[in-house]
């Protein structure tokens, strides 16, 4: 039955070309408008270290000075899990959780090797060792530095794959120097290629959301010796220095934390607010608010993904139901015209069942092109996002689930937009019709 | 043009009827909507910028060695000022829509400092020469002396030790709404405070800074001497000479200090920079309208056709009892207009709901009236237009179809 309806549907496609060209079409144009945004929006608000990101937490302190009516909540949704040093090695030290890391972002200039070519910068990270065990970053030649490298403030380095290809041509280069902001930094690792988006990380710090991993990873405490600017800075009180940034009442640095458990999630919880009593009975902080978001409530509460992005698949989305609409339209002026048509099948013995099933497979293959022509604008809208100069743009490309996506939600839409024309179609009475041939 | 018989007909054909008034309504909606998103970002586009624009080069150095800084900037700046074509140079710690940037909370006491509403502003700060090589135009009082600019010392809480400053029109006018701004205070913490000397035409931020567009020129300029930190140079230059400035700026500082990394770029640059996701957004916007409304038209098109064939016999006996041609176009017109208002009416109702929900969710600010009528218009027009065709085709039915019996 399913392959006469086919043909049924075909024969009809035929007799109203320029009607089922215009449903293809609209259907097609929404359907592309919404795959197109969903991709981006998928890209967007992913999950970074997905295997890991449960167990990874930002604490948020309020180190604001006594005077400050700044409520705690709007201070987090700007500033994040961002610190003072003293803050942040204070919690470090603590050792509380299974992993701790504290980093900041500097901008990082580079030396080649080579004699006569001019020293570039780089997307630098400066933290402490547990960094890279914590967010899963992967090592091709030798491994990350030790705690003790922290302490002794030794000049060690990580450098990012495509750092090893462009200075060393991909050689393993563990063991050489290399030249950063004028100090002589001996490499112990390079990593796989390794850049979560959003760079969670970075949001607080002053880096961009998206794009391109970071090239140069330096231990925390030597980069405060060699004075390495960080690449944000929230000063909140009067009378500090820049040039003594670790003791300066300035937010510059942020801690993630590794915690097992929900329950171990509590007790961090519980240890971070003592630790903010503590320092409060030492006159040293004021503001007894603290927090604890995992990774995916820490990208929600900083908004890391752009209105804008949002705000287009929406408004994808409210394009797609105009076309819905559309197609509703188009489709039930098509099947009242054939009237006569459905009166004689009826007459000869077709059920309503059968009626309504054959309009549904119509309605099916115009779904069904509708998706590939979808699949066609989807193709041709990420082609022209990838040439926009938003920093995620170089990411947008169909995946497998939005390649399936795109035809499941084509169908739906058609056979939605079906079932109004097919049920009209189904209770037309055979007698009338017949009459009136 | 009786409406009563227009009225009776849709009451048969309810359904495709309600489905042009949904489609029209949501058409109106979101065509309100994105029209009203495509205007907030022009205007952020075109908000003005008191600087040259045209005229500045930007030639930024990173990797000074912040013990010879004090004397590399001036040695810079000498050179490039040698550059034949360029009229003025100067080293600024910051370019308008340069995305980075240095701000205050500011108080015009020390005690309004701390209040919730201190305004947030961007500190610009530029060694002698500044005004000049930015374009900056004064509108009140006076630019610095050479005196404020050799006494004025970087401190280490990124503030200059003058103690004068000049502010953009619109921050005088936020501070001091009812008083000249000249000779007042203007508090950075505590123990910095600065007296303003003259007010210029706003001039734009580094960057939005979470502010939104209103202030977006809230900025305060102050002289600087040359120090680590002050090493974004300005070039300017008639227009057409930027690319050879650029040029020969570039490979004289890179002759003078083998160790920095020079970066350079025309204003013009920075600002398309700036604004490109902003413009993308706005033709993004802009496409999806003009094939809403495509689309719109053609399910106009589509279901009118398809009720003028149905409808061919009634015509024919309307035409043999005497209606004209006019009478049978003036019809569908009329139809299409009640249809129209329908829609559009429901429209405005949903696109004022979208845009209370986009004011909840999103930086939108509540949508203009004049935007629905507008919209409506276009919306009016649309369908008048779409069922012309239709119409057409309707008015040339021949009287004797009423007399054929199929």
């Amino acid at each position: 039955m399913f392959g006469y309806y086919l043909d049924l549907a075909r024969r009809s496609f035929r007799h109203n070309r320029v009607l089922t060209a215009l449903m293809v079409l609209a259907l097609g144009l929404g359907i592309g408008a919404s795959i197109t945004t969903l991709t981006v929006l998928k890209l967007l608000s992913g999950d970074p270290l997905p295997q890991k990101s449960v167990r990874l937490y930002a604490p948020e302190i309020n180190p604001l000075s006594k005077d400050s009516t700044t409520p705690a909540a709007r201070l987090w949704e700007g500033w994040g899990n961002l610190m003072t040093y003293t803050d942040a090695m204070n919690l470090l030290h603590a050792r509380k959780a299974a992993r701790q890391s504290v980093m900041a972002l500097t901008q990082a200039k580079v030396a080649p090797q080579e004699a006569g070519q001019r020293p570039f910068f780089s997307n630098g990270v400066i933290a402490t060792s547990d960094f890279f065990a914590m967010f899963d970053a992967a090592f091709q030649y030798g491994g990350a530095w030790s705690a003790d490298d922290d302490e002794g403030r030794a000049h060690v380095a990580v450098i990012a794959g495509f750092l090893n290809d462009k200075l060393f041509g991909g050689q393993n280069s563990v063991g050489k120097i290399l030249r950063i902001n004028e100090h002589d930094y001996r490499i112990v690792g390079v990593l796989k290629p390794w850049a979560p988006q959003p760079r969670f990380y970075a949001t607080s710090l002053g880096g961009r959301g998206y794009g391109n991993g970071d090239a140069v990873f330096m231990p925390l405490q030597a980069a405060v010796v060699d004075k390495m600017n960080p690449q944000n800075v929230n000063c909140f009180d009067t009378g500090f220095d820049v040039e003594h940034l670790d003791t300066a009442p300035c937010a510059w640095v942020s801690l993630w934390v590794e915690l097992a458990s929900t329950a171990d999630a509590d007790a961090y919880k519980t240890f971070l607010s003592s630790y903010v009593a503590q320092q409060i009975s030492l006159g040293r902080m004021h503001h007894p608010e603290t927090n604890l978001p995992d990774l995916m409530g820490y990208l929600a509460q900083q908004r890391v993904v752009p209105d804008d992005a949002r705000l287009q698949a929406n408004l994808a989305f409210g394009f797609l139901l105009i076309c819905i609409v559309n197609t509703v339209g188009l489709l039930l002026a098509k099947c009242l015209r054939r009237s006569r048509e459905i009166g004689v099948r009826r007459a000869l013995g077709a059920s309503r069942g059968a009626i309504f099933a054959q309009f549904m497979v119509e309605s099916g293959m115009i779904g069904a092109a509708g998706g590939v022509l979808g699949l066609i604008f989807a193709e041709l809208g990420l082609w022209a996002i990838r040439h926009q100069p938003a920093e995620y743009a170089g990411l947008a490309h169909l995946d497998l689930t939005m390649f399936a996506a795109t035809f499941v939600v084509a169908l739906i839409a058609s056979l939605i937009a079906g079932l109004l024309p097919a049920w009209r179609a189904c209770v037309v009475a055979p007698a009338p019709q017949l009459k009136a041939a | 043009m009786q409406i009563h018989p227009i009225l009776a007909a849709l009451r048969k054909h309810k359904i495709p009827a309600l489905l042009i008034v949904l489609e029209i309504a949501l058409a109106c909606a979101v065509l309100c909507n994105a029209v009203f998103m495509i205007g907030a970002r022009i205007s952020e586009i075109h908000l003005p910028n008191g600087v040259d624009e045209n005229g500045i080069s930007v030639i930024g150095v990173q990797g000074i060695d912040p013990a010879t800084a004090n004397a590399d900037i001036p040695r810079d700046l000498a050179a490039l000022r040698e550059i034949p074509g360029v009229t003025g140079a100067a080293a600024f710690n910051m370019i308008p829509l340069g995305n980075s940037g240095w701000n205050s909370d500011i108080g015009t006491s020390p005690d309004a400092l701390m209040a919730k509403d201190s305004p947030n502003v961007a500190e610009y700060m530029f060694t002698k020469g500044g005004p000049d090589a930015m374009g900056l135009r004064l509108l009140q009082g006076r630019f610095f002396n050479d005196a404020e600019y050799a006494d004025s010392k970087l401190g280490g809480n990124y503030m200059p030790t003058a103690h004068v400053v000049v502010v953009t029109q619109s921050l005088a006018e936020f501070l001091w709404p009812d008083a000249s701004a000249l000779g007042k205070q203007i508090w950075v913490g505590k123990e910095n405070s600065y007296t303003v000397v003259g007010v210029i035409a706003d001039v734009l931020r580094p960057g939005e800074n979470g502010g939104g567009v209103a202030h977006f020129h809230w900025a305060t300029f102050m002289p600087v001497s040359a120090a680590a930190g002050i090493q974004a140079y300005v070039v300017r230059s008639a227009p057409q000479d930027r690319a050879r400035v650029i040029r020969a700026g570039v490979a004289r500082l890179e002759a003078l200090s083998p160790s920095v990394v020079v970066d350079a770029k025309t204003f013009s640059e920075i600002r398309d920079k700036y604004f490109a996701d902003t413009c993308s957004m706005v033709w993004m916007l802009a496409l999806v309208c003009v094939v809403m409304l495509a689309v719109t038209a053609f399910g106009i098109v589509g279901l009118t056709s398809f009720w003028v064939g149905q409808r061919r016999r009634q015509i024919g006996i309307r035409r043999a009892v005497g209606a004209n041609r006019a009478h049978i176009l003036q019809y569908f017109q009329t139809e299409n207009f009640l249809l129209s208002t329908a829609g559009v009416a429901v429209g405005m109702l949903l696109a004022f709901g979208i845009n209370l929900y986009l004011m909840r969710h999103y930086q939108t600010l509540r949508m203009p009236w004049y935007y629905l009528p507008v919209s409506a218009i276009a919306l009016w027009l649309l369908g008048q237009l779409a069922v012309l065709g239709p119409a057409l085709r309707a008015a040339s039915v021949p009287p004797v179809v009423a007399t054929r019996s199929v």
